[in-house]
């Protein structure tokens, strides 16, 4: 899908990381980022969106910030990328701050603890879904599949270090992936 | 000049940016050492409690940082603090995204993303199997998780807020109940 004729709005960018910023519990805002930018608003395709989430996770750093800098790069450049990013953070900066003045009170909230675990139980259920509506488009590649289900075993139930496991996987997914998609580059047929 | 506290806050900080690699977890072990030991902004009990209150907290559990600068130079420490962490490393990303995507429809570019693409959806699940672990809520939150997989499968179009509310709501329930 080409870009967007029409640039997108600083002002929507902003505010598009300044609410799920806002409302992220537990590092949930991938699956909130993915439904707004791909499904509800097309700024990015469903390829862009993954390949910058494998990238946003590689690259050192703050994986969610990294996120918004990518997508706000992708839109607007170097000025899209700083809004995203001062959208993301403006909300949990406030609110940090007024939580720490206000610690002991709100700890002593009945129920805010149960509400907290809640909301990061829910974002990590749309981190499942959204993980495995991509594996469905993965189904109709072997490899990928392969790749999908080594890279979850690896990192969610191994627990083994994040660069060795990419490092490994990175060249034998993009090797199985070359010959995929022809372009017009291509001289030998498949 | 090194004796200024928003100075030595961006000599502790700023390296982290680039030292936290596979997300904010990597970078708790450094910061605990040198704001509580070496430069002892922070006593070890506070420490611990500013790390909950981050954690509550939306936003990047890294927000940490935000609080210790808030404790050592007030409202403009924190500022300094949050600038010192996600700077340095969105720098990084913004170079990356942007060559990346200077290359878009040459044929390795392709590759590389179609390859990219199955890496990143392990990531994301195995992503929330480590919050899952980390939030320590046992087979409430796992529960949690499942229902709202079932919820999106059954109605794709539901809105996230909603699905956040349905999740405490069943803490809440629970929590209530059982205790």
């Amino acid at each position: 899908m080409p870009p967007a004729a029409q640039p997108v709005s600083l002002f929507a960018l902003y505010k598009l990381c300044f609410i799920v910023g806002l409302c992220s519990f537990g590092g949930g805002l991938t699956a909130w980022f993915h439904r707004e930018v791909v499904h509800v608003r097309g700024w990015l395709t469903d390829d862009e969106f993954f390949s910058g989430y494998a990238l946003a996770q590689i690259l050192p750093g703050v994986n969610s910030t990294n996120m918004a800098v990518y997508i706000g790069q992708h839109l607007r450049g170097a000025v899209g990328a700083t809004v995203a990013l001062i959208g993301l953070l403006t909300g949990p900066f406030a609110v940090v701050l007024a939580a720490a003045s206000a610690y002991h009170q709100l700890i002593a909230l009945p129920g805010f603890p149960a509400i907290m675990g809640g909301v990061a139980a829910a974002a990590v259920g749309m981190m499942f879904r959204l993980g495995m509506t991509s594996a469905r488009g993965a189904y109709r590649h072997i490899p990928s599949m392969i790749v999908l289900m080594a890279t979850f075993l690896a990192i969610g139930v191994m627990q083994w270090p994040l660069l060795p496991v990419v490092a490994v996987l990175t060249p034998l997914s993009i090797a199985a992936a070359w010959p995929r998609k022809p372009t017009t580059e291509r001289h030998d047929d498949a | 000049m090194r004796d200024d506290p928003l100075i030595q806050l961006i000599i502790v900080i700023a390296p982290l940016s680039l030292l936290a690699i596979g997300g904010a977890s990597s970078i708790y072990a450094p910061l605990q050492q040198q704001t509580v030991d070496v430069y002892q902004w922070v006593s070890g009990r506070e420490y611990l409690e500013l790390f909950a209150i981050a954690r509550v907290t939306p936003g990047p559990g890294s927000m940490l940082t935000t609080l210790i600068g808030w404790k050592v130079a007030g409202f403009v420490g924190a500022l300094v603090a949050t600038l010192a962490l996600y700077i340095p490393c969105s720098v990084l990303c913004f170079g990356a995204a942007r060559t990346w995507n200077r290359y878009r429809g040459t044929k390795w570019h392709t590759a590389i993303e179609d390859g990219l693409r199955p890496i990143g959806a392990g990531l994301m699940i195995a992503g929330g199997v480590m919050i899952l672990r980390l939030e320590d809520t046992g087979w409430l939150g796992w529960a949690v998780a499942f229902a709202i997989v079932a919820v999106m499968t059954w109605r794709p179009a539901a809105h996230p807020m909603l699905l956040l509310a349905v999740g405490a709501s069943i803490f809440l329930a629970v929590r209530a109940v059982i205790g």
